[in-house]
């Protein structure tokens, strides 16, 4: 064999190694999507999404745990999109590099490894307990701000960073302030990657369960919450409980369940996907 | 931007304009909020019950956690639930909490729970097994050395023998290893371990070596997968020989040791209120006929009526404070004696 011939053999052992790789991720998606469709597919229907939880496999729904995750959600996409937006754009545009700015930039990127239980102690005694928010949907919220926020702002800075310096220059050219140029040049030709960023933190919000467990998230709630300060409990709750019954027919109820929430996690990155293609194309750089 | 800010807003408005499904009951119209929260044992029952209250009294809402039964008793002890649900009777350290928060409490037995334990459909020789012989396969020292069924009994074949039980974090483990090693928490740690409750049933119905415990609604709704083990406590009075645990011998309580009573703890202020008054009365009443739906097993009829008198006469504090044992005791003797 000669050089060439191995350097191709190389080459060819590398791609198979890629494939192999890229297909471990989508085998098992694949395998998962699977066994929940097979079990959980027939089960959904109607009555599933707009029944309360119930004792009997067959008449308990999840009407309760899906208000109660979008409830979640929305609040969570209040408190944590204003505030991630506004850090990154002081990190980015304002900040001064020194050593302060230095340490809260570690700080973020610490925070965005820390278990989201940790998360949950810090809001049941924070939100909770100190500031006497109890067990309600607000305290649940705020927490899974804190947990999503690291994301959000270096997703805002990413974003801002890649806003052109011939923008900005232009901006300034035309007598802007720091102000107008970000209002009116930066933050719109970021918009794009800043809500791709906002949107897939959210669908990882989605999913939390630990941190919504410690700070008191209920299982049983008969009621659509009315209100932020009302209990309420989430759809993976919802299947932690099921799968852990001894009735057969709530392991069915647990694949449905996952399959609703795959869908919507899903349906969040798709709209990621497309806000970031469409304010790719307004913006041409 | 304007147009997020609509939609945001209107997923908020059709999530809390969802609320036409109110169950207008034939009750007294009562309303108010009562909270639940504590073991995942009594969960299903008391979410049962709970259900069930909503089409007796409609407006009031009733709520259920499952934060364990620790977990619960330290937001029970805070007074910021009404009711704990308890896989076991309140502890000295518990009771030394509710006191510095000002929270005195009623206790009442509301079922019982049975551990079952089983092995394959496939093993033919085990006919029962005794409490002694339990204690030497699952007590730490056999950790290693119990390795074969013959080691158990010289009887039994020279087959390995394949453990699966409660994870540590589960209380069935804390109550299995008190019944049967004598102490809670204390066990061999070389056995399969779950803390859910499916996988164990999943794992002992595929391996004919297999020897397990679990809660018995569990082996009652697999049972065509598995095989029940009589279990012998050396006790005559309790019936000869092995002892398999039906709804009959748990509630009688011949099925020992591992039947266990369920509680909930009603915090005494709360059961001023006219919605928790009626929504215990309900438990009390509805508890036993639900068990048979969610598996747990129904106390003598005569305790109800007598946990109901209790509750009426707000008889506070605990039969089991200073350390007594709930196994193997009746609970009707109990509440008479407080009466």
């Amino acid at each position: 064999m000669n050089n060439s011939q191995i350097n191709k053999l190389k080459n060819l052992i590398f791609k198979l190694f890629a494939i192999f790789c890229t297909s471990v991720g989508l085998i098992v998606l694949v395998v998962l999507l699977y066994v929940v469709m097979s079990k959980g597919l027939a089960r959904i229907d109607f009555d599933f999404l707009t029944n309360l939880p119930s004792r009997s496999a067959e008449r308990a729904g999840i009407y309760t745990a899906l208000a109660g995750m979008v409830w979640i959600l929305v609040l969570t996409v209040l408190i944590a999109f204003p505030i991630g937006v506004g850090a990154g754009i002081y990190l980015q545009e304002y900040g001064k590099r020194n050593m302060f700015t230095n340490f809260i930039e570690i700080n973020i990127s610490n925070l965005a490894g820390v278990p989201s239980i940790i998360y949950g102690i810090l809001g049941l005694e924070l939100f909770g307990r100190f500031l006497g928010f109890g067990n309600s949907i607000l305290t649940g919220s705020l927490t899974l701000s804190l947990l999503v926020l690291p994301l959000i702002i270096v997703s805002t800075r990413e974003a801002i960073k890649a806003v052109p310096g011939s923008l900005r220059e232009a901006s300034y050219g035309l007598g802007a302030t720091k102000w107008q140029t970000i209002s009116r040049v930066v933050l719109p030709s970021a918009f794009g990657g800043i809500m791709t960023g906002l949107i897939l933190a959210v669908s990882r919000a989605v999913g939390e369960t630990a941190p919504l467990i410690v700070i008191g998230a209920l299982v049983y709630v008969p009621f659509i919450p009315e209100g932020p300060m009302d209990e309420f409990t989430v759809l993976p709750i919802q299947i932690f409980n099921w799968v852990t019954r001894p009735q057969a027919g709530f392991v069915t109820n647990a694949a449905a369940a996952i399959v609703i929430l795959l869908a919507f996690t899903f349906m969040m990155n798709g709209i990621a996907v497309i806000i970031r293609n469409r304010f790719n194309k307004r913006t041409k750089f | 931007m304007k147009k997020l800010v609509v939609l945001l807003s209107l997923t908020v408005a059709l999530a809390s304009c969802g609320g036409g499904k109110k169950n207008q009951g034939s009750g007294e119209g009562l309303s108010g909020e009562v909270k639940i929260d504590g073991s995942s044992t009594v969960y299903p029952l008391s979410e049962a019950v709970a259900e069930e209250f909503r089409n007796a009294e409609g407006g009031i809402r009733v709520t259920v956690g499952e934060s364990g039964t620790g977990g619960g008793f330290k937001k029970f002890s805070r007074a910021e639930i009404d009711i704990n649900d308890a896989s076991r009777p309140i502890k000295q350290e518990e009771i030394d909490l509710c006191k510095q928060g000002g929270v005195d409490y009623i206790e009442l037995p509301v079922a019982y729970d049975g551990l079952a334990v089983v092995v394959s459909k496939e093993n033919t020789f085990v006919d029962y097994l005794t409490v002694e012989e339990l204690k030497k396969i699952w007590e730490p020292e056999a950790q290693g050395k119990i390795k074969t069924w013959n080691q158990v009994r010289s009887s039994f074949p020279n087959q390995p023998i394949n453990l699966y039980g409660a994870g540590t974090a589960s209380g069935t483990y804390d109550y299995f290893t008190e019944a049967i090693v004598g102490k809670a928490k204390s066990s061999r740690g070389d056995y399969n371990a779950s803390e859910d409750d499916n996988v164990l049933v999943k794992g002992i119905s595929s391996d004919k070596n297999a020897l397990g415990y679990f809660g018995l609604a569990y082996y009652t709704n697999n049972a065509d997968k598995l095989k029940l083990v009589p279990i012998n406590d050396g006790d005559d009075a309790n019936g000869k020989g092995g002892i398999l645990p039906t709804p009959e011998t748990v509630t009688n309580g011949t099925y020992q040791p591992l039947s266990r009573p369920l509680f909930i703890y009603v915090n005494t202020k709360s059961a001023d209120r006219a919605d928790v008054k009626a929504f215990i009365n309900f438990y009390l009443d509805n508890a036993a006929s639900l068990s048979k739906e969610v598996g747990t097993i129904a106390l003598p009829a005569e305790v109800y009526p007598l946990a109901k008198k209790k509750f009426e006469a707000k008889k506070s504090g605990s039969v089991f404070a200073g350390g007594k044992k709930a196994v193997g005791v009746s609970m009707a003797d109990l509440l008479k004696a407080e009466q």
